[in-house]
């Protein structure tokens, strides 16, 4: 009973990580079309970024603001030279992310290593909280939580609440009409991939936290992100949530039970869902 | 038109028979040498690199009058592409002697290949599969390293007798050096009589980052937990582990203690991981003899600002190596005829002075080595090392045990060895 309580904490806490990534991939590909594939990249840049800063000033938040903030301007960059001009060309952004991953993850080789980095955290949150049978739990991964819901409900309130949610909204449905009426659509797109991309920096630098930071953990959040994506349903804000939850828990319970299988049974997962509802739990078709 | 191409075809030929003449009569040894310098493992080829050159340098490149050419290849930790840069520097490149490679898989497959071509010799870098010179050893692949269950050698005794553990966990990495280190540390463990009621496997190289679940699965009634694991899996399994509060004692793989590890290591955590024993190849500070400070000394010197804080056990491995191939070239006043079969000879009776003290080589040519037993300690200035509190000398490939039974247990797995 402790174990199963433990595990299903654990993977809440590894959902809300993976949320935090997935859903500004899922942000992207919901008004752009592009299919990020250097939003991994953006990541582990944000974690580097955020650890540089942080070590430098002492200064956690300070990491995680500049983090956010200089990954948004890189995907503000990449958006307007590069991406934008072969706009709706799908396979071409795609190839294009690759390469732009492969070049800015070796850069990162060059400049930080192949060490582990970590994160001095902020003492407010150093240290576990007593849980009722579970019994310490670390409070960071309880924060990280707690970030997710607010990230979350943030975006929730842009895309439902505000003038701009609702030309991201219409971008979605039909660009050429949003542009016919007169919407800055290359702009908008522009912002929404400097939010995205700056989501995905803050994440590097939670994740980074919470976890570590080393090469290749810029494959390993894309890889996730994809499947929590694709089980969620591809630009869907709540299936970014339920998809996060679901792989963040069967990653984690099958740690917990069956360690040595439990890498395939996220795919397994993946595997059913596009088996049964191509588009994902919560996406639309079409 | 024929007849030009076939003169212009003879004169060219001519020439390469004239130009290729004094290679014929041996004024030079090509030496060969391949470590990954691409890939995830690079920063570790580097060492490898650096390992050769310094003991390359201690000669100044000549041996028994000869000159050293020294020829490089990447690889990139995938056996099959170890296999195809030692295939071209010995077809290619015509390398004498080969020195390599550096990661596990390599090995086994390097040692295949070395069946292939007699007349050359292989001496291996610093990969550490112990099937590579337990089970159907290569005639002419030798290996002045210690394998990965040697490196364990001392630590099993040493948590049962001293730190009085009788009850321990695993939590290892669930591949063949995870095997093979488990094997090393509870072969000595099990003969004591402690137990080790469970193992858990932890995935290894499918991006598993989050411990927490394994952690949970760690039961409290236990003495220690021995943890195999490596690199940035270190970081994460020990910073996790002191984040939930466990207060087991912790027992050490080699990796797990490892200077990459104990520089991540420093912060809130860092007094937790004062005391943590392990065994390994090599070792910061402590008892650890003047040869061993020497060479502690002279890499600092050489590589200071490029190399790391101190030499690693890649870059021990390769200098151990390119060491042992230069030593016996020069009793063999650098003759390498008759398919090098006095070479060979030579090394196999070699007794090499390293650092550690003496090593020489058992029937299968491969290493009986030196091991350091050591705990984790902190320096006035914060710096975590590891602290030698033993150096054992002479262990075999059996680690002790009987050579026959310890052969017929078979290869390291998930379930060899055993003592709930």
């Amino acid at each position: 009973m402790r174990l199963f309580l433990h595990a299903t904490l654990n993977g809440i806490t590894v959902a809300a990580l993976y949320f935090i990534v997935a859903i500004g991939f899922t942000l992207i590909f919901g008004l752009m079309r592009v299919i990020n594939l250097a939003h991994g990249s953006m990541f582990l840049f944000g974690a580097y970024i955020g650890h540089t800063v942080a070590a430098a000033t002492g200064n956690w938040f300070l990491g995680l603001a500049v983090a956010g903030l200089s990954v948004s301007l890189i995907g503000l960059i990449i958006q307007y030279t590069v991406l934008d001009r072969i706009q709706g060309q799908e396979l071409r952004q795609a190839l294009v992310t690759i390469g732009l991953s492969i070049v800015i993850a070796d850069l990162m080789l060059a400049i930080y290593g192949g060490g582990t980095y970590q994160f001095t955290m902020p003492a407010m949150l150093v240290g576990s909280v007593s849980l009722p049978i579970v019994g310490g739990y670390p409070i960071f991964r309880l924060v990280v939580v707690g970030a997710a819901m607010l990230v979350g409900l943030l975006i929730w309130l842009i895309i439902y609440r505000t003038r701009f949610g609702i030309i991201i909204r219409a971008g979605v449905d039909d660009r050429q009409m949003l542009g016919a009426l007169g919407v800055n659509v290359p702009l908008v797109s522009v912002l929404v991939f400097g939010l995205g991309a700056g989501l995905a920096g803050l994440a590097g630098v939670v994740g980074g936290t919470a976890l570590s930071i080393s090469p290749g953990e810029d494959a390993r959040y894309l890889l996730s992100s994809l499947v929590v994506v694709i089980v969620g349903g591809m630009g869907s804000l709540l299936g970014t949530a339920i998809g996060a939850l679901l792989i963040g828990l069967a990653e984690q319970i099958g740690l917990a039970y069956f360690s040595t299988y439990s890498v395939i049974l996220s795919f397994v997962i993946m595997a059913a869902v596009l088996a049964l509802r191509p588009q994902g739990l919560l996406g639309r078709s079409g | 038109m024929i007849a030009a191409i076939i003169t212009r075809f003879l004169a060219v030929a001519l020439l390469a028979c004239l130009l290729a003449a004094p290679a014929a009569a041996q004024t030079t040894i090509r030496l060969g040498g391949i470590m990954t310098l691409e890939g995830a493992l690079s920063e570790l080829g580097q060492e490898g690199l650096r390992g050769m050159e310094m003991a390359l340098e201690e000669v100044n490149y000549t041996v028994a009058g000869k000159r050293i050419v020294f020829i490089r290849e990447a690889s990139d930790a995938k056996p099959d592409v170890a296999v195809r840069k030692a295939r071209k520097l010995i077809e290619h490149d015509n390398v004498d002697i080969l020195i390599g490679p550096l990661s596990g898989g390599e090995g086994l497959a390097i040692k295949e290949y070395s069946k292939t071509v007699p007349g050359k010799t292989f001496i291996n870098g610093y990969s550490a599969a112990q099937e590579t010179t337990l089970f159907n050893p290569s005639p002419n692949f030798f290996r002045f390293n210690a394998d990965g269950a040697q490196w364990q050698a001392g630590l099993g005794s040493y948590a049962y007798d001293v730190k009085g553990y009788r009850n321990v966990v695993v939590v290892a990495s669930d591949y063949s050096f995870g095997y093979t280190q488990v094997l090393g540390f509870m072969t000595e463990f099990c003969v004591k009589g402690g137990r080790v009621s469970s193992k858990i496997w932890v995935p290894f190289g499918a991006g598993v980052t989050d411990f927490s679940s394994v952690i949970a699965r760690i039961p409290d009634n236990v003495d220690a937990v021995y943890a195999m694991l490596g690199g940035a899996d270190s970081v994460n399994f020990l910073t996790q582990y002191f984040q939930a509060g466990r207060k087991i004692p912790l027992v050490g793989s080699s990796n797990l203690t490892e200077q990459t590890v104990l520089r991540s290591m420093r912060g809130p955590f860092e007094k937790r991981m004062i005391g943590i024993p392990s065994a390994h190849i090599v070792a910061d500070e402590g008892i650890v003899g003047p040869a061993y400070q020497d060479f502690v000394a002279k890499y600092k010197k050489r590589f200071a600002g490029t190399g790391l804080a101190a030499p690693s056990a890649v870059y021990y491995g390769y200098y151990i190596a390119t060491k042992a191939a230069l030593t016996a070239l020069e009793q063999v006043g650098g003759d390498l005829g008759g398919n090098q079969a006095r070479y060979r000879e030579t090394l196999s009776k070699l007794v090499l002075d390293t650092p550690t003290g003496s090593v020489s080589l058992d029937e299968n040519r491969q290493a009986i080595a030196n091991i350091f037993v050591t705990e984790v300690a902190q320096r006035a200035d914060g710096t975590l090392y590891t602290n030698v509190i033993k150096l054992n000398r002479g262990i075999n490939q059996t680690l002790g045990q009987p050579r026959a039974a310890f052969i017929a247990r078979g290869a390291p797995s998930r379930d060899n060895p055993s003592c709930p």
